[in-house]
């Protein structure tokens, strides 16, 4: 019995027929497998990179409201190291910071309260004031005084770093058209914006801050 | 020996770190930097930039004058 058996089972494996059949089947077992995890693997793909997204870049973004020029220097003291440090800093400025971006001052093309808006605010960020002691401008005179014996830099050399460090300085052009403030006026390379800017740029740092 | 030096002092918080970081971009990977300053935040400072840069900070004095040795990652 045994030798016939043997026979038997080299046979059929030589069986071209039998052989073709266990080959298809095999692809076949394969092929349904693959798809199997392929599936898996798309189910799983979106969930990764939604998990991925949420997760905060190396990035420092700012939202400067404060027209004062203590307020104004710690934000630029901030954005520079952060940009020291490599991160990707954005500084917002909306309503009474855009002071600090302003070169020059016009008056055409604005209505009257604009106008009287543009001829009481600072022309500069040579000439904001300060948030406390101000003293009708006699506190930023001499608080600019002891920062200079410290070798604090001062708010438009703080400007000037922080553009030769790739801050990007973006202004709110809804405060701009609020206040009447052009174009024209504020200091070249800047980017303009409005609050989903802010907001797809704050969700995606790891530090945002209000001053 | 060190490979450059760097003279932050008479500069105040964050000026050193500012430097620093433009010195360290010019300089290859392993080389060394040292530092002088009398910024008296730059002993803390120095510490928190090496760490959230990835670089050594292979010396540090502090007093009057203070003097890191840096070495690039």
């Amino acid at each position: 019995m045994e030798p016939n058996q043997e026979s038997l089972r080299t046979n059929l494996l030589e069986d071209p027929v039998l052989q073709k059949y266990v080959a298809e089947l095999v692809e076949q077992k394969v092929a349904e497998r693959f798809d199997r995890m392929q599936l898996s693997i798309d189910q799983a793909l979106p969930q990764v990179q939604s998990v991925a997204s949420p997760a905060p870049s190396d990035r420092v973004t700012l939202f400067v409201f404060s027209g004062d020029m203590d307020r104004l220097v710690s934000a630029f003291m901030i954005a520079t190291g952060a940009a020291a440090m490599d991160f990707k800093v954005t500084m917002y400025f909306a309503f009474w910071s855009l002071v600090a971006l302003k070169k020059t001052t016009r008056f055409a093309q604005k209505s009257l309260p604009q106008k009287m808006l543009s001829a009481m605010l600072p022309s500069g960020p040579n000439h904001v004031g300060i948030s406390k002691m101000n003293m009708l401008g006699m506190g930023p005179i001499m608080l600019k005084m002891m920062m200079g014996k410290q070798n604090v830099e001062t708010l438009p050399d703080f400007i000037a770093l922080a553009q030769e460090m790739e801050v990007r300085l973006v202004a709110c052009q809804m405060s701009m058209g609020v206040m009447g403030i052009q174009v024209e006026e504020l200091i070249e390379g800047l980017e303009y914006g409005g609050v989903s800017t802010y907001l797809d740029d704050a969700t995606d740092s790891k530090l945002t801050l209000y001053i | 020996m060190v490979d450059v030096q760097l003279d932050c002092q008479g500069l105040i918080c964050p000026m050193p770190i500012v430097r620093i970081s433009q010195a360290m971009r010019k300089i290859a990977s392993n080389q060394t930097l040292e530092v002088t300053a009398n910024d008296p935040a730059f002993g803390a400072d120095i510490k928190a930039w090496v760490k959230k840069m990835g670089h050594t900070l292979l010396e540090l004095e502090e007093g009057d004058i203070h003097r890191a040795i840096i070495q690039k990652s």
